[in-house]
Formats: C-alpha cells, structure tokens, sequence
C-alpha cells in the first residue's frame, strides 16, 4: 500500500505554500501556457534564454500542490542550467516518475526526487509533468498552449 | 488492492421504512476495501453502482438469450425481440410518456441532445432565431447548441445563475422572446445540485411558441419524472445513473414532434423499404434507432427500473434529502470549507471547496480515505467561472449511501486539512 506520506512529502508542501520565482518575468523572450484540463491546472511559463542557457525563469498560475510544487522545483532547478541539459532532465524526471527502476537517473534528479511519490498515482502524474511539458512549449513551440492531454 | 470486506452497519435512520443498510447489500461493488479503508462511494452523479439485480439480468440476457432483435425468427431472437421492447415499456412508465414510440433508446444523455440538437433543431432554425440555455448546464447540453447555431445562423442566450447556484428567473423571463426557438434546461444541476423550477419554464417557453428540453440525467434517479405534467416535449437521461448499464440511455419526446424530424442517423432497423430509387423510413420509434442497438443494455435499463420502482422514488428522495440536510450542516462545521451551490431546492449534491488546498488534492486524500468523490470542473466549466474557482470536490449521494459514509466523507476531510496544516 502506497502511503500518502510518499506523495505529499514536506518539501512538496514547502513549495507548494512558498513557490519560489512566482510571477512574470518582466525580459522573458521565451513563454508558454499549459494547462491540465481535466483538473483544471493552469501554468503561465516565462523564461530568459541566452547562449543556449536558461538565464532566468519564474511562473505564475493556479494549481494543486504537486503542480505548484513541480513548478517551483523545476525553476530552482533549471536557473542557469543549458538547454539541452534541461531537456535531457526532464527525460530522466519522466522516466522516474512513470515507471520503476530507474534508481540511477533517481539518484541525480535532487530535490525534484520529492515527485517521484507520483509514480503510484497514474492520475496526479499529468500535474507533476505540466510544468516540463510547458517548458518544452516554451522552447520550441511558442504559442502553443501545452496540455496534459 | 480491493477486498471483500463486511459490510458497514448503517445508523438508524429516521424513516422508518427506509433501510439503506438492507439496500446496501443489493450492490456488490460497494462491499470492497480501497487502499485498506472500507469503501465509501460518493461519486454517483457522475455513475451508480449497479445492484445484483442488473448485473443478474445482463448475465442471464448474454447467457441465454443473446440474438439480433426484430428481425430472426428463432426463439432466441423472439425473446431478446421481447425483453428489449418490454424495457420500453418499462421506460415509458416510469417516465409516464403517452405512447411506447415516444421512447427512443440512445447511448446516453449525451447522444439525445445531440439527436435533438441535429435532427430537430438543425433542419428549422434561421438566422435572427435565439436558442436558451442556462449558465448551470452540463457542456453535453451546450456544445451541440453551439454546433447548431454555427451550422444555422441562431443564436445562443444564456441565463446567468446566482450566488446561490439558482437560475436569476428575472433573466430568463427578459431572455425569453418570440425569437426563441428551444429552451435546454436542466432539470437537477450535477455540479451545484440545484433543482430547477422547470415546469414553470416549460409553460413559459410554450406560451413564446419555443420547444422545450429537458436535461433529466440527474433527475430522474432522485425524483418521480412525469413527462406529461411536466409538458417538456424533449426529455433526455442516461440509464447509467439510474443504477443501469452504461452505453444505453433514452430521448423522450412527442409524438407529433418526432414525426416531423428526419432521422438521425441512417442504417438498418430505421428502415421499411430500402431501393436506390427511394428509401421508406420506418415507424417511430425504430427511425431513430439505426443499427443493432445496445440491447442487453436496454434490458439491463428495465430490470434497474424495476428496482428502484420497488423502492420508490418518494422513499428514495426523502432519504437524500436526509442525507443532503445531515451532510451539509456537517460539512458547515468546518472551518474553511465553502459549499459551492446553496440553492433552496437542492438535491443529494454536495460541492465544496476548502481554504488552502486544490479540489485535486482534496480527491487524492479522500481515495486515501476509501471516500470516492469527483474533483474537477463536472463538465461545467462555465459554473466553475461563475464562482472563480478552477474545480470543486463533490460529493453526490444516492440510496444506498447512510449517515455512516457522510461521517467517513467528514473524517477524511479534516485529515485533508490535517495533512496540508489549514
């Protein structure tokens, strides 16, 4: 039996009640919306990329706590990270989060291991993931709203 | 991860002549344990268990008398033939419609609307015509209304809802006009759980010369329906809230009405006569059922009739309302909770928000509980606009729900609040 515990970690209440880079970004030149309609999540994405890497990036939007807290962690994360090693991240954090087994790529996704209790909640897994898939709308399909569906 | 457990004893209850705790072991599904906790369904408005009697009557239906209906002359056929048009009749009574033809068997709620929508509403309306709805209604009964007026040139007119969840009846009445065509209201909203004053709406509308439909999905479990005192001349409900299989579900409308309406949908069963020269469209109500229809699904629809006909629909509704009385001033208790729908005519519906925590997590920590609820928008977003929220939980409850789940559905609410520390 999985134990809720496992899903709502502190960390995920810490940065679900104090998201950190909450808000717009006033010289974004990349931005993307993505929401999960069936919950009824929404992400505002804003990012600065120069040279190939994220100089900055906050969001902004309404969420449940595992969305809100995935955000925020994906931010903390991302600040000053390349582009293709964000992307490459994100393969490793969907990986982990989706299916068992994949300890080596756990072990290198810090904080962000805080969402791997999603693994065992197939419906909750669309919050975790929209902030990433809003990133990678952001990066290659400006205007697109990215959704979960 | 689910088990057989024992059965949990239900309180007494006031009524005397209603034993939720008896009804309860009519329905297999509701005796398993979720996440080690003892089930607590609360999720019917979005579907019903399903009793014995049901699931006996489609096993029996696969087992024995599995054919094709009206055409075989074999025994199977002729019973299948039988069982499928007794359900009819079944329909017919329980909704009190004039004739056995004004019933027409679809998939669903969903499916009549847009029968209603295409085949009655297409072929008439102009430019300059207006088509009414509510600001309550399910998307099911605004998007084929919206496809409609995009194919024709109509357009659509909503009536805005209250603080409360109730329709602001001053709107309607300024709304309603000559060039209305059709009202589509529904009768019991699935998200507030407001019951709407639809009878009044009806004579208004027909006094504008406008048709009337009535969305009954979530009315007819909870309440006696009587097409013909209502005078609607469309009402819709799908058999899978009303403790019935899913995939089958009914259109009533007038007589008069559905003869003037070309088909919906062309195949066979709908048909007299086929040549390419000309084809003779059958008889009402088999014009509007191509194809082999979902049978043992309507089958399934009579015996779920027949159940909660023995029952009765009075006994059932005043024990809702029980429920819903009960629920509510105990959901009022807590600090932070805010109950999205607080119309005066209510029915077994309880929609809620909390300070703090997304409906999505309140979802997640109930199923924790073994409490089943629906989180999300219910197919209203426009609802969910009105009071500025993304979602809601809700609770909905039918017959074989006690006063035993409302205190589990409570308990786990304060754990929500414990676990987010609001």
């Amino acid at each position: 039996m999985s134990d809720l515990r496992d899903l709502y970690q502190e960390v995920i209440f810490d940065h679900n009640r104090h998201p950190r880079n909450f808000g717009k970004l006033a010289d974004a030149n990349r931005h993307a919306d993505g929401n999960n309609p069936l919950c009824g999540d929404k992400l505002s994405l804003y990012l600065k990329v120069e040279n190939d890497v994220i100089v900055d990036i906050r969001f902004e939007g309404m969420g449940c706590a595992i969305s809100t807290a995935s955000a925020s962690l994906m931010t903390e994360r991302l600040k000053g990270m390349k582009v293709a090693d964000a992307e490459a991240l994100f393969r490793k954090f969907h990986a982990v989060i989706t299916q068992h087994g994949h300890d080596e790529e756990s072990a290198q996704l810090g904080k962000l291991s805080a969402l791997t209790g999603v693994r065992e909640y197939p419906a909750r897994v669309k919050c975790a993931t929209l902030p990433w898939h809003t990133l990678e709308a952001a990066l290659h399909d400006q205007g697109v709203t990215a959704s979960t569906e | 991860m689910s088990g057989v457990i024992e059965q949990r004893k239900a309180t007494a209850i006031p009524s005397a002549d209603f034993d939720a705790a008896r009804i309860r072991k009519d329905f297999p599904a509701l005796h398993q344990s979720v996440h080690g906790k003892p089930l607590v369904y609360l999720d019917n408005a979005a579907t019903t268990q399903k009793p014995s009697s049901v699931i006996e009557t489609l096993d029996h239906y696969y087992r024995h008398d599995n054919a094709n209906i009206h055409r075989g002359v074999h025994t199977l056929s002729e019973r299948a033939s039988a069982a499928f048009e007794g359900a009819r009749d079944k329909v017919q009574g329980f909704i009190n419609a004039a004739e056995r033809r004004e019933i027409i068997f679809v998939r669903g709620a969903t499916e009549a609307i847009n029968l209603v929508a295409q085949s009655y509403a297409r072929p008439r309306l102009k430019p300059g015509d207006e088509i009414l709805i509510t600001e309550m209604e399910h998307h099911s009964n605004i998007v084929p209304w919206q496809m409609v007026c995009e194919q024709t040139g109509a357009m659509l007119k909503v009536v805005p809802i209250d603080a409360a969840g109730e329709l602001v009846m001053e709107e309607f009445y300024r709304l309603l006009n000559p060039r209305t065509k059709l009202l589509g209201v529904v009768h019991i909203s699935n998200a507030l759980g407001t019951v709407n004053p639809v009878r009044e709406m009806i004579a208004a509308a027909h006094a504008q010369g406008a048709v009337v439909l009535v969305d009954g999905a979530q009315a007819v479990p909870h309440a006696t329906v009587d097409v013909q005192s209502l005078g609607c001349d469309f009402y819709v409900f799908s058999g899978h809230k009303l403790y019935g299989p899913t995939g089958i579900g009914v259109l009533y409308g007038k007589a008069a009405l559905l003869e003037a309406m070309p088909p919906y949908q062309g195949g066979g069963d709908m048909i007299r006569t086929v040549s390419f020269a000309k084809t003779e469209y059958n008889a009402l109500p088999y014009k509007f059922e191509a194809g082999t229809p979902h049978i043992a699904g309507g089958i399934g629809l009579g015996a779920a009739i027949d159940y909660i006909t023995a029952i009765g629909l009075d006994a059932i509704a005043a024990w809702e309302h029980e429920l819903l009385r009960y629920a509510t001033a105990r959901a009022l208790e807590i600090p932070g909770l805010r109950l999205i729908g607080t119309a005066r005519d209510k029915a077994g519906i309880l929609s809620f928000v909390l300070d703090g925590v997304h409906p999505h997590d309140i979802g997640t920590i109930l199923d924790h509980e073994g409490v089943a609820t629906r989180t999300g928008h219910h197919c209203t977003m426009p609802v969910m606009e009105h009071y500025g929220v993304p979602a809601t939980a809700r609770a909905s409850f039918a017959l074989y729900n006690t006063r035993d789940d409302v205190d589990c559905l409570i308990a786990a609410i304060n754990k929500v609040k414990e676990i987010f520390h609001v």
